[in-house]
């Protein structure tokens, strides 16, 4: 079948403004909207920037705007946007990190919130000569969080980023998350001054936009809903306040 | 512009191998990282099934039962030593990983979970071992970002979305790396005493693959046109449970679980060519079955074709195994496929997926010419050849290299620094690049890259696949050679500086075509058959003659030698199951 492409493009060196490209591409409706892409860059414009790896959603690069919502290009087939009236398929970059070129955009963000969290482990007790032990029920409670491929699709969805560019954004929140409910990590106690704060945790206000766009169905919004629960709960324990910045 | 940077060690490749590199070599030494893609997007995310260590956390394992298989599992072509460094150090590696807060699954005791994988066996071959540690069936997944998480904490530097196009020689001595910045279209030159390639695999030769579009070979490639070998590269393994036409993967997880595999008679194969170890068969074996199955008419669509599937049968493990086992298996099902595999058997066919071959490398790392050391120069993960999988690899031991050696590559970069001097270098290092990307820009005709590109994956597919000949290796050779030279008509269309993808995805498309040459080369010069690499014409394995790495120089007249395989345990015997 036939489908247009209509395709956002920029490039800041020389253009002031974005601008509509339309690209004609025979396809299979079976095919990936990232084929679909490719098939443009190596064959009809080789100028057309975008980020591409493993071509089947779990290395987080092609996160764009497919028809309007965040989607992973890899993870997207052609018959999953079009329909017997309508084969044209709209591609933008994501939205709140900045364009780099085109359907590229800029990382430096996503750095910058991300190492924000100590997203990393930081071992309650040292370690022995064997595993630390996890059952199975403890293990099960990071088992969403560490799905996150860091493709930014929910950043880019995110309502509340429209107005307070200063919140973390739910992808930084995830890996928060990912060791605060891990019963080998210091948890919530190394990362409270992050997440018990007005950009943190607190800056949320329940949209469900990112929940409804993570390519890897992590439930982003109910996880945040536990962890605020968690702290309110750290804190009443110790007599303390939670710093909602109200 | 030109930049000059230096350090004591530059690391080519955020994957397993070299973030693990880093993350040692860090400790001690000046570290560079400089990876085309970020480092949470390359390819050791996608990896599925498990990592192997006879931690025998469910029944008897010892790392000498482990070396024993990998041997075997190579077809005798392993260096023996090395499979038992790689068996020794696994058992530490993983409770390294562990350490380091890997979210492995777990037993109901709280230890790692294990289960089994083709060719894993206990008792030197006598039944199927639980020796793959796994987290679901996203191991891979864990262990790339465990590693990120690990360098973000001990601040190594990177250089993302660098692409390096070229080595810097000085004699016998590699001294730099020159990289194209894609961000800016800036060339920068990395001086270094040790330069590491860790840049993975080269599954976009073939057309059906898992791999990642970024799996290029860049790093064989580079060794290659710097004039120095590339080892075994005629030895590359086709998984057997690629979805039907896509390739992407379906680990071996699934039946590793008890997943079986069917003809269109509904008749679970592998008992006929596989009695003992059946769906659990080494991949080579299981591949070529299907491969039998389909030409004799057994394959779904049942019309002889190679390009026939066959069916995945798992709906008798239940819903719940599944989706609790294999979630991500279940989403690609539904997503590609639009199927339930607790309901439905998947559609499958063989699909590229891994080099066996590669920069030649001893255990620490370092890269020789098959007689002497290149001073400075380092490999690990899937782009080197220790060779630790020989003429096959078992699942589970990849991700199990990278951690090892890529571990052990950087400890002994961390010492080697110490005692050699920095080399001296200046902007004009850049030269070669520079020149390079201007000749493309300044030309007249213009042809797209595209049908270049289909051209080798279909030729190297269907005449240098799971069976091959002679005469059909022959024409791929002759393909493949004016394929390359047809690039020479490629023109540079895009003039800016910042994210000019073209530039990149251009000496991409050489590389490739370098590394089919030299696997078409290779395969046609070794006369047997051994491991993956099966010649209808030679069936048959000829210790005798073959017994031998072979190593490939591409650079000038192409040129085959060959140094001696390590058997200094077990001798080589006829590889059943
Ligand atoms: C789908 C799939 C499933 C798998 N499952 C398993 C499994 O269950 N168990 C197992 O043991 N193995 C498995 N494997 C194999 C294993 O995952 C790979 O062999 C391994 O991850 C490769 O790791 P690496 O570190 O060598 O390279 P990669 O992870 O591929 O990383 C390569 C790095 O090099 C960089 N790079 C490349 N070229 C350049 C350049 N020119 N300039 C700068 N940087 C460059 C890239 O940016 C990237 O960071 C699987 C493989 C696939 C494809
Ligand atoms: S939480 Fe989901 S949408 Fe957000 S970065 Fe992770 S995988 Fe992407
Ligand atoms: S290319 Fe990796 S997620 Fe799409």
């Amino acid at each position: 079948m036939n489908v247009t492409l209509a395709v956002e493009r920029f490039n800041p060196e020389t253009d002031k403004e974005p601008y509509i490209v339309e690209y004609d591409v025979e396809v299979d409706e079976n095919d990936r909207v990232i084929d679909a892409l490719l098939y443009v860059s190596e064959n009809q414009d080789s100028t057309l920037g975008f980020r591409k790896s493993c071509a089947h959603g779990v290395c987080g690069s092609d996160a764009m705007r497919i028809n309007g919502v965040e989607k992973l290009a890899c993870k997207t087939l052609i018959h999953d946007v079009t329909d017997e009236q309508n084969s044209k398929i709209t591609v933008e970059p994501l939205r709140h990190y900045g364009v780099e070129r085109d359907l590229i955009v800029n990382h430096d963000v996503f750095m910058e919130k991300y190492s924000k969290v100590r997203p990393y482990f930081i071992p309650a007790s040292p370690a022995g000569s064997e595993e630390y032990i996890q059952s199975p029920e403890d293990r099960l409670r990071i088992d969403e969080a560490t799905k996150c491929i860091n493709c930014g699709a929910c950043y880019s969805a995110c309502p509340i980023l429209e107005t307070n560019p200063n919140f973390l954004g739910p992808q930084a929140l995830v890996q928060a998350i990912r060791f605060v409910n891990d019963s080998r990590d210091k948890g919530l106690e190394a990362r409270l001054d992050v997440l018990d704060n007005p950009n943190g945790l607190w800056g949320c206000q329940q949209k469900f936009e990112c929940t409804k766009v993570c390519p890897r169905d992590i439930k982003i919004t109910k996880l945040i809903n536990q962890t605020k629960r968690t702290v309110e709960k750290y804190r009443k324990e110790r007599g303390e306040k939670v710093n909602k910045g109200e | 512009m030109v930049h000059v940077h230096k350090f004591d060690t530059v690391i080519v490749g955020g994957g397993g191998a070299g973030l693990y590199a880093a993350l040692e070599a860090s400790k001690k030494c000046k570290t560079a990282v400089v990876s085309k893609l970020y480092p949470q997007r390359s390819h050791t995310g996608a990896a599925q099934g498990g990592i192997a260590a006879a931690l025998g956390n469910l029944e008897e394992d010892h790392p000498d039962w482990h070396a024993y298989d990998t041997v075997k599992g190579g077809d005798y072509l392993t260096d023996q030593k090395a499979a038992q460094v790689l068996a020794e150090d696994a058992v530490k590696v993983v409770y390294d990983l562990e350490h380091r807060g890997l979210a492995f699954s777990r037993l109901e005791n709280g230890k790692i979970a294990q289960r089994r994988f083709g060719g894993h066996t206990n008792n030197f071959g006598k039944g199927p071992v639980r020796r793959a540690c796994y987290a679901a069936d996203r191991t891979g997944h864990m262990i790339l970002q465990t590693l990120f998480q690990q360098c973000v904490e001990n601040n190594v530097e990177f250089f993302n979305e660098f692409f390096a196009m070229d080595i810097i020689m000085d004699g016998n001595r590699a001294k730099g790396v020159s990289c194209y910045e894609i961000r800016t279209g800036d060339v920068h030159v990395f001086y270094a005493k040790a330069i590491m390639f860790a840049t993975g695999g080269y599954g976009r030769v073939f057309m059906v693959t898992s791999n990642a579009l970024s799996g290029t070979g860049d790093g064989p490639a580079l060794v290659a046109k710097a004039g120095l070998p590339i080892q075994d590269m005629e030895f590359y393994q086709f998984h057997p449970t690629g979805i039907y036409r896509m390739g992407v993967l379906i680990t071996e997880g699934v039946r590793g679980e008890g997943g079986i595999l069917k003809n269109r008679h509904g008749t679970p194969f592998m008992e006929e060519y596989a009695p003992t170890l059946l769906d659990l068969a080494p991949r080579d074996m299981v591949s070529r079955a299907i491969s039998e199955e389909l030409l004799k008419g057994n394959g779904i669509r049942g019309d002889k074709k190679i390009n026939d599937y066959v069916h995945l049968d798992a709906r008798h493990l239940g819903r719940k195994l599944i989706e609790s086992r294999l979630p991500d298996i279940c989403e690609f099902c539904e997503t590609y496929l639009g199927i339930d595999p607790s309901e439905h058997p998947i559609p499958v066919q063989p699909t590229a997926h891994y080099a066996m071959g590669g920069i030649p490398t001893d255990i620490d790392g370092r890269v020789h010419d098959g007689k002497r050391v290149i001073e400075g120069l380092y490999a690990a993960g899937e782009c080197a050849c220790v060779s630790v999988h020989g003429a096959n690899r078992l699942g589970t031991n990849s991700l199990l290299e990278l951690v090892v050696f890529g571990r052990r590559t950087g400890k002994h970069i961390a010492d080697y620094v110490q005692g050699v001097d920095s080399p001296s270098g200046d902007a004009s290092g850049a030269d070669t690049v520079i020149s390079r990307i201007s000749s493309l820009r300044n030309k007249k005709t213009s042809k797209p890259i595209g049908p270049i590109l289909q051209k080798m994956k279909q030729t190297m597919m269907e005449q240098v696949g799971v069976y091959r000949t002679e005469s059909e290796m022959e024409q791929a050779i002759q393909t493949v050679k004016s394929l390359r030279d047809e690039m020479g008509g490629v023109v540079l269309q895009d003039s800016s500086s910042n994210f000019n993808t073209e530039v990149q995805s251009y000496f991409e498309a050489e590389n490739l075509l370098l590394v089919a040459h030299s696997i078409a080369v290779s395969a046609k010069n070794r006369q047997e058959s051994r491991g993956a690499h099966a010649r209808s014409d030679f069936p048959e394995r000829n210790d005798d003659e073959w017994l031998k790495h072979s190593l490939v120089r591409m650079k000038g007249e192409i040129d085959i030698s060959y140094s001696s395989v390590d058997v200094s345990r077990w001798e080589p015997k006829p590889r059943t199951y």
